[in-house]
């Protein structure tokens, strides 16, 4: 540790203020990543449940936030089994091939009353694009919740190919539903 | 109420709409369950779905109109036992085709896919997602079901019975275009 980086700590301790705390540690087990999608017009819930990443986020510095997701997307659930073993395949997320999805954040850009643009790239299925959503952050204890939600157009990865191509059963658009909570881990630095 | 020697016209199109798009529902019904999953099955559930809620409405339309519009008289001279069998027959009819597409409704809700009637108008849900719920109701769809055709079987052969062989001119009462006895 430089004497910079000492002074600025020292600073922070002495300051005292529960601000200052960076939230950096993502718990996956409190977070949830979930999505609605639309067959025949009629709106299904599903989840991912397993996905990981990591988080850095200090309320007085949202600007330097940072956020890398990794969601596991074989631990699909579309709300019926028949439906978690065809997405599986080639068609839709071709799991054996491309097991993970990415996103990885570039810019974060406050929009007031603790709202924020959330823009970076999202890779799924060999495919990487511009991706971007809007996203609250408040405190809950000693955690930071980041909640927002923003649709994705599966066509966009090629999620659904061949005879799913087709919206007319399967919905483009799909909302991502998601409630990211962190925590400080002052033994990180 | 004046007792009528034949079925209303609005009851003798009711019975062959509501038979008919039970039949047709009956027959996707078997047919869909167990096709891989393709955007032509969601279809087919979707279709299901919507003939479900249709014959529910059209039914509960019958039963108002039942309830209101006294039926003919049995045959004179029809045995009794007949007559008791045939109104319970009737009755029951009746029953499971309010049953079947509430039963339908229910283990929709319950396996997690709202009906959406036409794709436009969302049925509420009166069940929450419950994975075993949604197996028993498909096990009490399923049996509602082939009840109702054990049941259909008996009345259509009942039908026949009293036009083949009593030549009473019981079976032409629901029919239209069939000169009446």
């Amino acid at each position: 540790m430089n004497t910079v980086l000492k002074s600025v700590a020292l600073l922070a301790l002495l300051i005292g203020a529960p601000h200052a705390a960076e939230f950096n540690t993502l718990r996956p087990e409190q977070s949830r990543m979930a999505f609605v999608y639309k067959q025949m017009n009629v709106p299904v819930e599903g989840s991912f449940k397993r996905f990981n990443g990591q988080i850095s986020f200090d309320p007085t510095k949202p600007t330097l936030a940072k956020a890398a997701l990794e969601i596991d997307l074989a631990s699909i659930d579309v709300g019926s089994a028949e439906g978690n073993d065809e997405v599986a395949g080639k068609l839709w997320f071709n799991t054996k091939q491309f097991p993970v999805a990415r996103f990885v954040s570039a810019s974060v850009k406050p929009l007031g009353n603790s709202r924020f643009e959330v823009a970076g790239k999202m890779s799924i299925k060999g495919r990487t694009l511009d991706a971007s959503t809007p996203a609250t952050f408040r405190q809950e204890g000693t955690n930071a919740v980041f909640e927002g939600s923003f649709v994705l157009k599966r066509a966009d990865y090629g999620i659904g190919e061949g005879m799913w191509a087709d919206f007319g059963t399967v919905a483009n658009e799909v909302q991502i539903k998601f409630r990211l909570v962190a925590s400080s881990v002052a033994s990180k630095q | 109420m004046r007792q009528a020697t034949s079925y209303t016209r609005t009851a003798i199109g009711l019975h062959w709409l509501v038979a008919f798009a039970l039949l047709a529902s009956f027959g996707l019904g078997l047919y869909m369950q167990d096709l891989p999953l393709s955007p032509d099955k969601l279809k087919l559930y979707s279709w299901h779905k919507w003939a479900g809620v249709t014959i529910f409405l059209l039914v509960l339309f019958r039963l108002l109109w039942r309830l209101t519009h006294r039926p003919p008289a049995p045959p004179a001279d029809m045995p009794a036992w007949q007559h008791v069998a045939a109104e319970t027959a009737h009755w029951l009819l009746y029953a499971l085709m309010i049953a079947i597409p509430l039963s339908g409704w229910l283990m929709s809700s319950a396996k997690g896919f709202q009906t959406v009637y036409f794709g436009v108008l969302p049925l509420p849900d009166l069940l929450a997602k419950n994975k075993e719920l949604g197996e028993t109701l498909t096990t009490v769809h399923q049996v509602l079901n082939f009840t109702l055709a054990g049941l259909v079987l008996i009345h259509v052969g009942a039908a026949l019975k009293h036009h083949y062989i009593d030549r009473d001119g019981v079976l032409a009462r629901m029919l239209l275009f069939i000169k009446k006895a």
